[in-house]
């Protein structure tokens, strides 16, 4: 248990510290983007959030499959909880691009295709999540979310190939491999690896809750079989 | 100069919903380990036997 507590404070630390190397490579050593000017920095979190988001899409996919094909409560807990995650992490990508968009496109929101699958791929989430909150007394909630889980999943490499897979002329959003300065990658790297680590501190936190939930859960029901017997 | 408010803004909304999920992961712990706690008080027990699945 020490070392678990030891191992958590460090994965905090190195959170912190990569955060802060994170925001000090976005604003004080990439230099100034010439088109965009300084708004272009939202790029270096606006990304790996996305990135993050599918990245915690994937692990509920992976835990709903394993899940329905197991019925392991681990693969379900890992699939609620990366859920949870990534309606966060989907909830920075909607705000922060839209923050972009309006001093470059003029507009917060057009209806081209990766802003239209990104909301429709959060919504579906933001239902997935329903589904567990408002329906874990039924005992069909897991394995439905699990198909939900599973069939969401498939929009995520719509969302990803969706600026090739529409004509350029559609969509104004930035293409997949936009060509970066040595300097701009470099520190779309360490904004990468910052949120890797957050992102594994987070889902271990989330997870540990969660257990705690369902041994709550458990003990709840053991209460209320001696009180009825 | 007068577009760094969206680049505040953005940082800013980044900050929020991350404290905010933290602050909620951490008031839901708080509760659950108070409810452990007066389950346990329920069943004669101060801890439960088993924390884990």
């Amino acid at each position: 248990m020490k070392n678990i507590s030891t191992a958590s404070k460090i994965l905090s630390a190195l959170v912190f510290v990569s955060m802060l190397v994170a925001l000090g490579a976005v604003f004080l050593y990439v230099p100034m983007e010439k088109v965009m000017g300084d708004t272009q920095r939202i790029f270096y979190f606006h990304v790996p959030a996305a990135i993050s988001a599918f990245v915690c899409f994937f692990l509920v996919f992976l835990g709903s499959v394993q899940y329905l094909r197991t019925r392991e409560t681990r693969w379900d807990r890992l699939a609620l909880c990366s859920a949870e995650l990534g309606v966060m992490f989907g909830l920075i990508v909607l705000i922060t691009g839209p923050l972009w968009a309006k001093p470059i496109w003029g507009v917060y929101w057009r209806w081209e295709p990766r802003l239209t699958s990104m909301l429709i791929t959060f919504t579906i989430y933001v239902a997935y999540l329903m589904i567990r909150t408002h329906g874990t007394r039924s005992g069909q909630a897991p394995r439905l979310a699990a198909v939900l889980g599973i069939v969401a999943f498939a929009n995520v490499p719509l969302v990803y190939y969706s600026v090739d897979l529409w004509a350029a002329e559609q969509q104004l959003h930035p293409p997949r491999n936009v060509g970066l300065a040595p300097e701009m990658r470099y520190t779309l790297w360490i904004c990468f690896a910052a949120y890797a680590l957050l992102l594994v501190q987070l889902l271990l936190r989330r997870l540990d809750l969660a257990r705690v939930e369902e041994a709550v859960e458990r003990l709840r029901q053991r209460r209320d079989e001696l009180a009825d017997y | 100069m007068e577009k760094l408010q969206y680049l505040f803004a953005a940082y800013a909304a980044i900050w929020i919903i991350l404290f905010a999920y933290i602050m909620r992961l951490q008031s839901r712990a708080k509760e659950l380990g108070e409810e452990l706690e007066r389950l346990g008080a329920d069943l004669g027990s101060t801890t439960p036997s088993s924390t884990d699945a």
